[in-house]
């Protein structure tokens, strides 16, 4: 007979931003048991709120399915005589493996045929077997933080208070750590409070429900985003929803119940960002907007309950929120007070990290490092001037009194405050620009100043944490550094800009051994950095579908420039579909493991006697010309084109040349020709790193 | 309910919850957490149930008696349950029935808030308690204090008073609160405020300060030697007030602030350690007395 299974964990609230992930794991660790336990079962889902994880089995066979374990025994020869009589053998191996000697089967493999024994282990009951998942299911489940509460053993996110467990109307039963598991759960804290005893398993999300929990995420997101779009719509706006801030509140109520607040019409002069996230980071509201994106004076705020008392619950809202944006205001007064540049000085006050001087050593690095890449880069002075001054300004908000208490809006009000100190425009937005971007899927600085500064700011970041012994190591990047560095690689992308990584890691390195500053591991810095960033480099072309061949190809030939060398990776990657792409690998791979990628001496013309070799010749001198024209373009898919029409050619030269020719003139002249056509591709990519398909 | 109704009320709760009703500590503290009767009593096995009246200094939130929310000197109602009892959240919400906030009229959320103390090496995991979107209480299950592990664990309620006053008398400026009769809160605690927040960002004398923090610290040092913990935790709490009177007045460099912190947090590890040995040596009493 097959029932459906449940199991609750009740606890106290569990942290929001835990609950996602865990119930992925719950979900896969218990198909992992189940299947292991060979219990089947239709469907598992797995539900939550903030005072429970539940994990919903559907139509779970009330037995194991029966395991068979085969034990090998004598040979047959041994086992049964000429008359086909069990021997000794036999008899005695049938006896030790407990069963009559008459089911003994006899199967063959390779070394012969053999008898066996087949033991069958009958199927437990689910309810058995239940007994043990569970508690194992509840020990193994990961969280990023646990803890241990009164004198209790266990750890797991939050103490644990009861726990349900049914398999159809019969209660699974175990024990975790002093907590029995039984058929009680509980309602809603205040909306149906007390324990209430559940019959069968098969009711429970609908006996949930009815205790005004419901328990399925999906479903409390989905009520959410219709209240709050009705709410919207009531206060002549629509809802500003972020996926996280959603995800939030949905695990934050067992029962959401919507309600509109307004706030005073006035705290609209503070900067939109200021209220947004006064509103979705700190109370979790979801903000409202008119249609042409303007904030409304109100908001959307969550209840876990019901309608009782909600005009109170709502004012009580409302009262917080003023309080929150009184003191913002106040903030953003006082800051205004003095102009941008006037809190530079107090960036001495601030520390950078890992004993790295302060951020004003940071800013004053930065200035110069800005100043070395815009000449590099030929840029205007005009936009030299921007970014200079961006440079000087662009960490100077951090010692306002706003970002001291949102640290989220660095930048934010950088650049706001840039431009009631009446700086130019184009500063103001660099300094905003400059920590773009914040994370992967962020936008890119748009401006050349603010492409240029954003770049420098996180290189020094990240030498100056290689110098400080901080860099990632395996999961651990306390300071996104990885992030950063992708940052950089897709700004050099997006703006197309020619500068040398090599250059830039190394004046980063400089400014800071020039300001005195000496960290933990000053050896070989530029280096390691030099191959983390090739590290990111491979990331970057991985992600967008770039073999991991022609990535290594493609970096093993440099990547100093790194527009170029993922220009010249996606010149790589188009040409890898065409068909002569594998004889090109082959051929400049041969060529270049022959004769290596320098050549002795030019070739000479009088020197070549075949036909396979002359022609090769005459292939190699139009590419090359062709090759050094385009390289002068900058256009590696025609020069990839270039290299393809010398496959064939050196495939018909080594099919019917013998290069190690017994005049010694001829076959240094054969490699010299060799080493030419190597030499063209060195800077292209590394052909011997593309894995060729055999046949 | 005035201010004073709701702390009578919250101690007559706890009282009946079996809690000790004990005073607030008579040294600067900057939080519920650090009087002895939480931070050191939340050490070794003994059992535990305490709550108190804590006025609690935080120079740098200082506003001269401007700021409506911010007060250089707040109270705090700290209530220590060791071990934590498997009802904890169900009493904490009955004491907030006991100031009479009915939850079922209200929206009592459990917002994830992990709390931690740089200066007394001590964490915990928990809660800040919202009362219809306001932070009322913190709510904490301590995991270490003074760097060592805690067992049991200890739950720890921290009410803030002003706060709450503010919400149940409807009142948006802390200085309009009713304290008693009708004296307000301004009335007693207004010059209070300005002349603290006067001194602590103007005129407090910083060589002095210094001096004082390193010869508390020394002080600290010395009785330890000799072997006692408490009086050398009470110089701790000195150096840990001075420490916030240094900060606030903004001069402190970096190395300096990072170096002060560190010598504050070695010496409440070495009372820690300290008190769970003189503990043991008397033989844990608590343990026999059944805590209370």
């Amino acid at each position: 007979m097959r029932r459906d299974a449940v199991l609750e964990i009740g606890c106290e609230e569990i942290p929001a931003r835990f609950m996602p992930d865990a119930l992925s794991s719950l979900r896969a660790l218990a198909g992992d048991l189940l299947s292991r336990e060979r219990l089947k079962f239709d469907r598992l889902v797995a539900y939550g709120t903030p005072r429970r994880l539940v994990l919903y089995i559907s139509n779970l066979n009330d037995t194991q399915d029966e395991a068979v374990r085969q034990v090998r025994g004598p040979a047959k020869r041994v086992a049964f005589d000429e008359s086909g009589k069990p021997t000794k053998a036999a008899l005695g191996f049938a006896k030790a493996q407990g069963i009559p000697v008459e089911e003994l089967v006899i199967r063959a493999d390779e070394r012969g045929e053999y008898v066996y024994a087949e033991l069958r282990q009958p199927g437990e009951s689910a309810a058995v077997v239940l007994g043990k998942v569970f508690p194992r299911l509840i020990g193994s489940l990961p969280f990023p933080r646990t803890m241990r509460w009164g004198d209790s053993e266990m750890r797991f996110v939050r103490p644990v208070r009861w726990l349900l467990a049914l398999f159809g109307n019969q209660v699974v039963e175990f024990e975790v750590d002093g907590v029995s598991s039984g058929d009680i759960t509980f309602g809603h804290r205040f909306l149906s409070p007390g324990p209430v005893r559940l019959g069968r398993a098969e009711d429970y999300v609908a006996t949930m429900r009815g205790l005004s929990v419901l328990v399925d995420p999906a479903e409390r997101r989905e009520s959410i985003l219709a209240q709050a779009s009705r709410l919207a719509a009531q206060a002549g706006g629509r809802v500003v929803a972020g996926d996280d801030l959603l995800s939030e509140i949905v695990f934050l109520c067992e029962h959401p119940r919507g309600m509109l607040g307004r706030f005073d019409r006035e705290f609209l002069s503070i900067p939109r960002a200021v209220l947004t996230t006064t509103m979705e980071k700190h109370q979790r509201y979801l903000p409202v907007e008119d249609e042409s994106g303007r904030l409304l004076p109100c908001f959307i705020a969550f209840r876990d309950g019901g309608d009782l008392n909600i005009e109170g619950v709502t004012r009580g809202n409302e009262r917080v929120l003023r309080a929150r944006l009184s003191d913002a205001r106040f903030f953003y007064d006082e800051d205004r007070k003095i102009p941008l540049e006037g809190y530079l000085d107090r960036l001495s006050g601030i520390m950078f990290l890992g004993g790295l001087g302060t951020v004003r050593d940071k800013v004053d690095r930065l200035v110069r490092l800005v100043e070395h890449l815009a000449r590099q880069l030929g840029v205007s002075d005009e936009i030299t001037g921007i970014a200079k001054r961006a440079a000087l300004l662009c960490k100077a908000d951090l010692a306002t009194n706003m970002v001291r208490e949102f640290t989220e809006l660095q930048g934010v009000m950088g650049r706001e405050y840039a431009i009631s100190s009446g700086e130019d425009p184009g500063v103001a937005e660099a300094i905003f620009e400059h920590y773009l971007p914040r994370s992967s899927d962020d936008a890119l600085p748009g401006s050349p100043a603010g492409a240029i500064l954003s770049i420098a700011d996180k290189a020094d970041t990240i030498v100056a944490c290689f110098l400080a012994g901080l860099e990632p190591t395996g999961s651990q990047d306390p300071y996104a550094l990885r992030r950063q560095a992708s940052g950089i690689i897709s700004t050099i992308v997006a703006q197309s800009l020619k500068l040398s990584l090599g250059d830039l890691v190394g004046v980063a390195a400089r400014g800071l051994l020039q300001q005195g500053l000496s960290g933990e591991s000053p050896q070989d810095l530029d280096e390691r950095v030099l191959d983390f960033m090739a590290g990111r480099l491979k990331g970057y072309l991985l992600e967008r579908d770039v073999r991991y061949d022609l990535v290594d190809a493609v970096i093993a030939a440099g990547f100093d420039d790194i527009a170029g060398a993922v220009k010249r990776a996606y010149a790589l990657k188009d040409f890898s579909g065409k068909e002569e792409f594998q004889l090109m690998a082959t051929g400049f791979t041969r060529a270049a493991n022959i004769a290596g990628t320098v050549a002795e001496a030019p070739v000479d013309e009088s020197l070549l006697v075949e036909d396979a070799e002359r022609a090769l010749y005459g292939a190699y001198v139009e590419a090359a010309r062709r090759v050094r024209d385009l390289a002068r373009r900058d256009d590696p898919a025609e020069m990839i084109r270039a290299f393809a029409e010398l496959a064939s050619p050196i495939d018909r030269f080594f099919t019917e040349v013998l290069v190690m020719a017994e005049d010694e003139r001829i076959r240094r002249n054969r490699l010299n020709l060799l080493a030419g056509i190597a030499a063209l591709m060195k800077g292209v990519a590394d052909m011997s790193k593309v894995v060729v398909k055999s046949g | 309910m005035t201010f004073e109704e709701i702390v009578a009320s919250l101690e007559g709760f706890w009282s009946r919850q079996g809690c000790l009703i004990m005073r607030p500590y008579d040294i600067e503290v900057g939080a519920g957490t650090m009087s002895p009767a939480t931070f050191l009593r939340a050490l070794g096995p003994e059992p535990w149930r305490v709550a108190y009246v804590q006025p609690s200094r935080r120079p740098a939130d200082g506003r001269y008696g401007e700021n409506p929310n911010r007060l250089f000197q707040h109270h705090q109602y700290q209530v220590i349950l060791k071990p934590s009892p498997d009802d904890v959240q169900d009493i904490y919400i009955e004491s907030l029935r006991a100031i009479g906030i009915d939850p079922a009229m209200h929206d009592i959320r459990f917002v994830e808030d992990n709390w931690e103390s740089p200066t007394l090496g001590a964490w915990g995991t928990g809660w800040e308690v919202w009362l219809d979107g306001m932070e009322i209480t913190q709510f904490t299950y301590f995991q270490q204090v003074g760097g060592i592990d805690v067992r049991p664990v200890s739950a720890e309620i921290t009410y803030g008073l002003e706060r709450i006053a503010m919400y149940i008398q409807d009142v948006d400026n802390v200085f309009d609160l009713l304290l008693s009769g009708d004296i307000r809160y301004g009335e007693v605690y207004h010059q209070f405020e300005f002349e603290n927040s006067k001194y602590g960002f103007e005129l407090a004398d910083i060589p002095t300060l210094n001096a004082l923090y390193a010869a508390y610290e020394s002080e600290a040092n010395r009785v330890l030697e000799a072997g006692l913990v408490l009086p050398a935790y009470d110089y701790v709490l000195k150096c840990s007030h001075v420490f916030n009177l240094l900060d606030a007045r903004g001069t402190l460099g970096v190395a300096e602030r990072t170096s002060m912190m560190g010598r504050i947090r070695a010496l409440a590890r070495r009372c820690a350690e300290k008190y769970i040995e003189s503990r043991e040596a008397l033989g844990f009493p608590l343990l026999q007395a059944g805590g209370r």
